[in-house]
């Protein structure tokens, strides 16, 4: 399913990423950071009237030969990144976003921890067992 | 219900817990209101994160300070605010007239330099609250009549 999910922060360094096929790493990081460029384009261009401004949901960033990316910016300007494979039968979007209310309601609950400053890296067992759920769903 | 007056009567404790301490440690009044006010600041980071987690996106920083009186201050205070005032220049003044955490205070002039202790905690939300939001801003607080303030 997801390949690699990447939380980023708002000052756009990554918060928490994590891929799959743990070996090729470095080139799902440069994706992550390519896309990063696609979102602040679709944020500015909400003045524009033509997506719909009020959502938080992005939608497909761009898709390469190989997978899919999504994206999704909470109004804390926190924003998800998700790596779909292509090679899946499509996934709905509907169920993109679903996941990534998932991952906003796990990163909301971090927040809210005292132990956790806004900025750090994220560390947290409940969030990993949140992404690896979404990982690992259809196998 | 019976959760506002508990973190009515929670936020007093905190106030006379903290300048307790300090009178037996360093004496320091000044840093009891920064302590108060920071940690009203990493509450309000996560308080609106919760609350913003449903609503759409803000259009601009007029947006963001509607929310605020609105919505932030009635999840918290259970009331809106009564007043909002800007110069469009960055300047906003948010006035409540009953203010809950004074309400149990005083109605007139008594125990007015008391206040501001009152309100650090309060600031630290906003201040908070707005930082998440990617707002800079400095959140100060006046009263001239309990209960209401500026």
């Amino acid at each position: 399913m997801a390949v690699c999910i990447a939380v980023i922060a708002k000052e756009n360094y990554p918060l928490y990423i994590r891929s799959i096929p743990t070996e090729n790493e470095l080139k799902f990081h440069y994706t992550v950071h390519t896309s990063l460029d696609v979102v602040d384009e679709k944020i500015s261009a909400m003045g524009k009237a033509l997506v719909d401004q009020r959502e938080l949901y992005l939608g497909l960033l761009y898709p390469t030969e190989d997978y899919k990316v999504y994206g999704y910016v909470t109004n804390s300007k926190v924003k998800f990144v998700m790596v779909v494979d292509s090679s899946n039968t499509a996934l709905r979007d509907n169920e993109i976003r679903s996941m990534f209310r998932k991952l906003h309601n796990s990163y909301t609950d971090i927040m809210c921890n005292p132990f956790y400053n806004p900025g750090d890296r994220i560390h947290s067992r409940a969030f990993d067992n949140t992404v690896t759920s979404m990982m690992m769903q259809v196998c | 219900m019976a959760d506002e007056t508990l973190f009515l009567l929670l936020h007093g404790e905190i106030v006379a817990g903290l300048y307790r301490a300090a009178e037996q440690g360093d004496g320091e009044n000044g840093r009891c209101i920064s302590k108060l006010e920071n940690m009203g600041f990493r509450v309000g980071q996560g308080l609106i994160e919760r609350f913003t987690k449903d609503t759409a996106r803000f259009k601009d920083e007029l947006d963001i300070m509607k929310f605020i009186c609105k919505d932030f201050w009635t999840t918290v205070f259970k009331k809106q605010i009564d007043n909002l005032r800007t110069n469009h220049q960055g300047i906003y003044v948010l006035q409540d007239n009953k203010f809950r955490l004074l309400t149990q205070m005083s109605a007139g002039k008594q125990y007015l330099e008391h206040a501001p202790k009152y309100l650090a905690f309060t600031c630290g939300l906003i201040r908070g609250g707005l930082s998440n939001l990617g707002i800079k801003s400095i959140v100060t607080a006046e009263v001239s009549t309990m209960p209401a303030c500026k």
